[in-house]
């Protein structure tokens, strides 16, 4: 029923979308998400699926096309990375207001200035204010099944929202590991068909899709979009349900590692959470109650089930890998930071901002934090609240 | 050539009485007209500008047909989303019907901001027509400078002043630009001369692949002229020249009206109050400037004309 195949992140996102096998992709290349485009352009041109690739002329008209394709009841997809994401964030906010259910695998790049294609969440984070729900993938096997799963949540009825699947440019999308890869059937089975409510198509039924809208209704439709959010905490869990019934593969909003009697933990994204693993064995070993929690949903956020782990702790450690320049700490630290605000039980927070640009995080970084963290414990209290890991002056 | 009464009889009303544009308006007019080149089914896009904004308020929409806005200068790369989504679900045999897809955008839209976008589409050869309603501004928001704008049109961006007497720069020859990507079908056409139009949007439509045409739809906002005037002034536009009527088909250009006589361009441009200002001795080469290039032009078609038309 499944095999294990060795891929880099980028194929294994192209393989799934193989399987997926989307009405319509629209795409431009872009450093590190060109390898999904290249594979999947050589899967079309060899007849191993039926979707209509749209070479487009740029990631705007990339994610345009998508708005259409996807109001016209094609299921669509597109991939891009940094300033390809920034060129389409007109079209990236009309897509979710428009609550077209477009699945785009983001491979994550620094935003350029300076120019650099290496990883860091500046992209995807800067667009957490969109209206896409974003899910961050830690290696390539989460990349693989995260993809499939995307477009059940995208299209799922009290959703009808985009989805982002983020994974690590180069570190995961350039990686080749082993991933167990379930076969076509398994994988059209469990996403089923996309029906559309209202298509452009449908000639004998028309539509107008985006009116101007004034003062006297744009604020219901944005309170709309808001509870979509908010309902697809409630979907989500439905879909991780069935894709444990299909696959035997459990899901969830977030992922705790020896968390549940931990003193100290960290809080990390993607990759960092892999590296951030192998330390908090090394710690425990030393019998050092440290743990991990690793958020795989960004949007929605998962305030209780975050809130539920971490409550209990005496520190914190929140890892951003980017900056929000409102010196409030990166935005995965404030948000998390806010959401534990008014428990009456706490632990103690700290941000460390790491790996802009692409700059190695490695395990004597990640052991200096919690260092620290025993040092907070220690003391009581936090001395420094936003630091910087692994960079000069 | 086609027959109007015969036309109304069988082609449904798609864009329907109540919307909001100006009495006078030209693109209306326009649009009404090209779409009495099909009787298919059709999916319209359009780019944000006047006629967007002013047919489809919330919870109103004048569309009688499947409609979409999304932005400002992407309405050539939705509508290929469209056109591709219709390919693909028609392979899967999830659509029967034949569909046809029409662009329409404002000269902001395609002149300038969306100019990369219709390139890319007419590059890669979806089957779908564009429209653009060239009112020379900007005129949705206020009448600015467009890359359409002619020379000495005073705009609020491009403001005839006591130093600058307008724009300075001649309007870009957009018509030319879209026939140099090859397409099946490219145009000109204007409202005051509908026959010529509709025959225009039929050939557009029945052709494969991309089409375009550039209709000329004045704004009396923008032009400041009264709205009764509007068909008067684009049959000027015609009959001095400033607006040739020609069409390029498989790469052969040919003029589908030439006046018998060209009238001096100052009859077209006097009769609009965004040219006031070039009737003035100091102004006076401006406007022999304008005569100049529109004379160029005229004989820039004819050789155009000449060298790729059939010479049996």
């Amino acid at each position: 029923m499944s095999k294990v195949i060795a891929l880099m992140g980028d194929q294994a996102a192209a393989e799934a979308m193989r399987q997926i096998e989307p009405d319509v992709l629209a795409a431009y290349p872009i450093t590190p998400q060109t390898e999904i485009v290249m594979t999947f352009a050589q899967f079309v041109a060899d007849g191993l699926v039926q979707t209509e690739m749209i070479p487009v002329e740029s990631e705007h008209s990339a994610m345009s096309a998508c708005v259409g394709a996807a109001a016209s009841g094609a299921r669509t997809m597109t991939a891009t990375s940094a300033n390809g994401l920034a060129l389409m964030w007109e079209i990236v906010y009309i897509a979710a207001s428009t609550r077209l259910p477009i699945v785009m695998p983001v491979v994550n790049r620094a935003l350029s200035a300076p120019i650099n294609i290496h990883c860091d969440h500046s992209d995807s984070m800067g667009a957490r204010d969109s209206g896409w729900l974003q899910i961050y993938c830690e290696n390539n096997q989460e990349v693989y099944e995260n993809i499939i799963m995307a477009v059940k949540i995208a299209e799922h009825k009290d959703i009808l929202l985009p989805v982002m699947v983020c994974q690590d440019g180069f570190i995961t999308s350039h990686a080749v590991e082993g991933v167990k890869v379930y076969n076509d059937k398994q994988v059209k089975d469990f996403i089923g068909e996309y029906k559309i409510r209202h298509s452009l198509l449908d000639v004998d039924n028309p539509v107008t899709y985006g009116p101007l809208d004034l003062q006297d209704y744009y604020f219901e439709h944005k309170r709309q979009q808001s509870e979509a959010i908010k309902n697809s905490l409630k979907a989500i869990p439905e879909v991780f349900a069935e894709f444990k019934k299909h696959f035997g593969v459990e899901y969830d909003f977030i992922e705790t590692y020896r968390l549940d009697d931990a003193d100290v933990a960290m809080v990390a994204l993607s990759s960092t959470a892999g590296t951030t693993k192998v330390v908090v064995n090394e710690l425990r070993a030393q019998g050092k109650k440290a743990g991990l929690l690793k958020p795989r949903f960004f949007r929605p956020f998962p305030k209780e089930k975050i809130v539920q782990a971490l409550s209990g702790l005496k520190a914190v450690a929140i890892l951003d890998r980017s900056e929000s320049f409102s010196n409030q700490g990166g935005p995965l630290f404030t948000e998390i930071r806010s959401a534990l605000f008014d428990e009456s039980k706490k632990p103690l927070t700290v941000n460390y901002i790491y790996g802009l640009g692409g700059r190695d995080i490695n395990t004597e970084q990640i052991k200096s934090v919690f260092v620290d963290l025993e040092k907070i414990v220690k003391e009581k209290r936090v001395i420094e609240s936003i630091n910087y890991l692994g960079v000069r002056g | 050539m086609v027959n109007i009464k015969e036309l109304s009889e069988k082609i449904p009303e798609r864009l329907g009485p109540g919307h909001r544009l100006c009495a006078g308006c030209g693109a209306s007019i326009a649009v009404r007209q090209v779409l009495m080149g099909t009787e298919d089914p059709l999916v319209v896009v359009c780019a944000t500008g006047c006629l967007e904004v002013a047919t489809t308020i919330y919870p109103y929409t004048a569309w009688k047909i499947p409609f979409m806005h999304n932005a400002f200068e992407n309405a050539a790369s939705t509508i290929s989303g469209i056109e591709t989504a219709y390919r693909a679900l028609k392979k899967k045999g999830k659509i029967k019907k034949e569909i046809k897809f029409i662009a329409f955008g404002g000269d902001g839209g395609t002149y300038d901001i969306g100019l990369q976008a219709l390139s890319g589409a007419l590059e890669r050869g979806h089957n779908f027509v564009y429209v653009c309603y060239t009112n020379e501004a900007y005129m949705n928001t206020g009448v600015q400078r467009s890359g359409a704008t002619p020379k000495g049109a005073s705009t609020t961006t491009a403001p005839a002043g006591k130093v600058i007497p307008g724009k300075v720069q001649f309007r870009k020859d957009l018509t030319a630009i879209v026939a140099a990507h090859r397409i099946p079908y490219v145009a000109q056409g204007t409202i005051s001369h509908w026959n010529d139009l509709v025959t225009k949007a039929q050939k557009a439509f029945n052709v494969e692949g991309p089409a375009f045409i550039n209709v000329l739809a004045m704004c009396h906002r923008g032009w400041r002229y009264p709205q009764e005037d509007t068909i008067k002034i684009a049959k000027l536009a015609v009959e001095t020249g400033y607006w040739p009527l020609i069409e390029v088909e498989e790469g052969i250009w040919r003029f589908t009206h030439k006046p018998k006589e060209r009238k001096p361009v100052k009859e077209f441009l006097k009769t609009q109050g965004r040219f006031k200002h070039l009737f003035t001795e100091q102004n006076k080469p401006i406007l022999a400037e304008i005569q100049k290039e529109i004379d160029d032009n005229w004989t820039r078609l004819e050789r155009l004309c000449e060298a790729t038309g059939r010479t049996t």
